[in-house]
């Protein structure tokens, strides 16, 4: 409080996200959500909770199991003056609406001389309790490939809450990728309002012995290991992609010519992957000043495993990070006894 | 069949699943008194536009400065011109890669249309999306697509916008019968049906898809009768008569009105030209040129004229002629001598 002013709140992604689309829909009549279960009693994991009960049934609805047609759907009513929210709760189910988004929502602008097309496609990604491979992908990677796709994926609650009015605001497709452990995750959200959230890497924590560039989940991740490695001695800075497209490759790279080593940590598989062109515009902006080749951590080569030791095994960690920086700053293995990380049946135990 | 009304149907039930198309027969439907003269010159005037524009293009593309593949509208004059003739000017189509007939139909204008064919800057859409994606929002045609039935979502929300705003607009989705294959004509027509929306589906049945007969695609024998069970109205014609097809789109457009559901007009014509390109196809074996002879006795631009020669001189039926070779001869000129477009505009309108 400053003057009796508030000037922030602590709340829940999802939260922030719930009251974000809600006041984007308060705000401008022409915004509605919709999306499968959009409006049943789970409400795509509370993330919905409220819309219809305050905007109708016209303005917040659940559709046919139609994802590729409810996403040409969208795009139709973005062209006459609407502002779709189209949700998938797995971005596994958004695989079925790629033509659409690939063929049809990125090229329209360009083919139609600039038109609007103002669309938000949010896709919940998770992990966890045996969801097995075909509801734990992530894909930013395939989306962000396509030119005229905004890719974006908040981590923090004040980004969740930012970039989701941006996104709705914005005249363009953006794709909003959300992690379901982060909606659980509490933060600071300021009361003001950035209004360019939708680009932008952020340093999350600001650290001189190594940089971490993580991609959503994996900033929860990075932020732990920062916190075990300091006490012992070393200082890592964390960097919060949060955009995927357009990426911000300046504030990596000043990063990692101030740390001379880079981990970057994606929440996808390694091969081909968004963790690549990290790499790539690494070694084009900061050859000279690095001291290790960049490392790479990602989703094992293989299809995400339902029971838990496997699905463990196959997820990269917070321990994976902290083992990647020893063996980068030729250090000893730190005895982890005692530490407590992030585990499933312990939920996330916060704050951010 | 319940909730289902099928009219102006000349053709024996399951006769969809045989090809060719049997000939419909010669049947012009009575006009009224002199008062119908300048509605029917205004049909032929602009199935005779299509026409003409495509014989300028046959004539031409041989040269090939119109680096574009061509998929021709001939022998579907008087389906999209009788449609399009019947909606408001502010009704909006979509169309398939076989949209140039929509085009000239919604639009009337040729000058960026053969600039688009040429690739010019001052094309439709500066010579960057060329023959298959064609746009002209201003004039209602808001896309047309190479990718069979990915549109026909794209109606459908275009036609929930313009259910919400109240504007009383409709919106005609043109495509093939190889679209009926597809998933995306499916789930619109069940989002179409369920909620009601103001979409025409106008499905042109050249008994193709490519080069494959609706035999070796479909698992069933009669559209029109499965739509049937669709809450929507269908109405189903192997009519060339632009007259009678103009009436018929005028029922469908009532019926619309009336009962505030879709309608879908399952309508029959066979396509002259090869599936892509300007030249005949029948050396190909998969058609008889018998079966082009024999439509040749009902093409719609023969028919319409006889039907004018009874109402007008035939001195007015040439004069209207005679404008519409100047008009597309005129813009073939223009389009040939403007200016591609700057290399700097690759990357504009990207996004919006």
């Amino acid at each position: 409080m400053r003057g009796g002013v508030r000037m922030s709140t602590v709340m829940t992604v999802r939260d922030a996200l719930n009251r974000a689309i809600a006041a984007e829909m308060r705000r401008d009549p022409r915004v509605f959500i919709y999306g499968i279960d959009v409006a049943d009693h789970k409400r795509i994991f509370g993330s919905s909770r409220g819309l219809v009960e305050e905007f109708g049934p016209d303005r917040c609805f659940s559709t046919p199991l139609s994802e590729d047609a409810m996403t040409g759907f969208g795009l139709g009513a973005a062209l006459n003056g609407l502002r779709p929210i189209h949700v998938h709760m797995r971005v596994d189910f958004m695989i079925l609406a790629m033509n659409q988004i690939t063929n049809m929502l990125a090229s329209f602008s360009y083919g139609a001389g600039g038109f609007k097309v103002p669309i938000v496609i949010r896709a919940v990604v998770g992990r966890g309790w045996g969801q097995s491979w075909q509801h734990s992908k992530t894909l930013h990677s395939w989306f962000a490939h396509v030119p005229g796709l905004k890719v974006v994926m908040p981590a923090r609650a004040r980004d969740a809450r930012d970039m989701m009015i941006a996104a709705i605001r914005d005249d363009n497709p953006v794709v909003c990728i959300e992690h379901r452990w982060l909606y659980d995750v509490p933060g600071e959200v300021p009361d003001e309002i950035d209004p360019n959230a939708l680009s932008g890497c952020r340093v999350v924590r600001e650290g001189t012995d190594a940089t971490v560039v993580a991609v959503s989940w994996m900033v929860v991740e990075a932020l732990k290991a920062a916190e075990v490695l300091e006490k012992h001695g070393v200082s890592l800075e964390v960097v919060d992609i949060r955009s995927i497209a357009p990426y911000d490759g300046d504030t990596v790279a000043a990063s990692v010519r101030k740390t001379g080593h880079a981990i970057v940590a994606d929440y996808d598989w390694v091969h081909c992957g968004f963790g690549a062109e990290v790499a790539t515009g690494i070694y084009e902006q900061c050859m000279g000043a690095l001291r290790s080749p960049v490392t790479r951590l990602g989703f094992a080569e293989a299809h995400c495993p339902c029971t838990r030791p496997l699905e463990n095994a196959y997820y990269a960690n917070a321990i994976d990070i902290i083992r990647a920086v020893e063996k980068k700053l030729d250090r000893a293995e730190i005895d982890l006894t005692g530490e407590e990380f992030y585990s499933y049946e312990k939920k996330f135990k916060g704050p951010f | 069949m319940k909730d289902a009304t099928i009219v102006n149907r000349h053709s024996r039930p399951g006769l969809s699943s045989v090809r060719p198309h049997a000939v419909p027969a010669v049947q012009l439907h009575e006009c009224g008194p002199d008062g119908d003269a300048a509605l029917q010159l205004d049909l032929y005037r602009k199935m005779y536009l299509i026409r003409a524009a495509e014989l300028l293009i046959q004539k031409h593309y041989p040269e090939d400065e119109m680096k574009t593949p061509m998929h021709m509208s001939m022998g579907e004059e008087a389906i999209v011109v009788g449609i399009c003739h019947a909606l408001k000017p502010d009704d909006q189509v979509l169309g398939t890669y076989r949209s140039h007939g929509v085009y000239l139909a919604k639009t009337g204008e040729t000058d960026r249309f053969f600039a688009e064919m040429y690739g010019r800057a001052s094309g439709c859409s500066g010579g960057k999306a060329g023959s298959m994606h064609l746009f002209a929002p201003q004039a209602g045609l808001i896309c047309t697509s190479a990718i069979v039935a990915s549109h026909i979502p794209v109606a459908v929300g275009a036609a929930f916008a313009n259910k919400v705003a109240g504007n009383g607009r409709v919106v005609a989705a043109f495509f093939g019968d190889g679209a009926i294959d597809e998933g995306a004509f499916w789930e619109s027509l069940n989002m179409a049906c369920l909620r009601k929306l103001p979409v025409l589906f106008v499905c042109q049945d050249n008994g193709f898809a490519v080069h494959t007969p609706a035999a070796e695609r479909h698992g069933y024998r009669d559209i029109a009768a499965i739509v049937g069970q669709y809450d929507c109205t269908v109405f189903a014609s192997d009519s060339t008569d632009v007259h009678a097809l103009h009436g018929l789109a005028q029922d469908a457009l009532r019926a619309m009105r009336k009962d505030e559901r879709p309608c879908f007009l399952h309508l029959k014509y066979y396509r002259y030209l090869e599936h892509v390109g300007v030249f005949e196809d029948f050396n190909a074996g998969y058609r008889p040129r018998g079966e082009f002879e024999a439509w040749q006795s009902v093409d719609p631009l023969r028919l319409q004229r006889t039907r004018l020669a009874s109402m007008i001189l035939e001195e007015q039926i040439r004069d209207a002629e005679a404008r519409i070779e100047r008009q597309v001869q005129r813009s073939l000129e223009k389009a040939r001598e403007a200016p591609f477009p700057e290399v700097s505009a690759l990357c504009g309108g990207v996004f919006a």
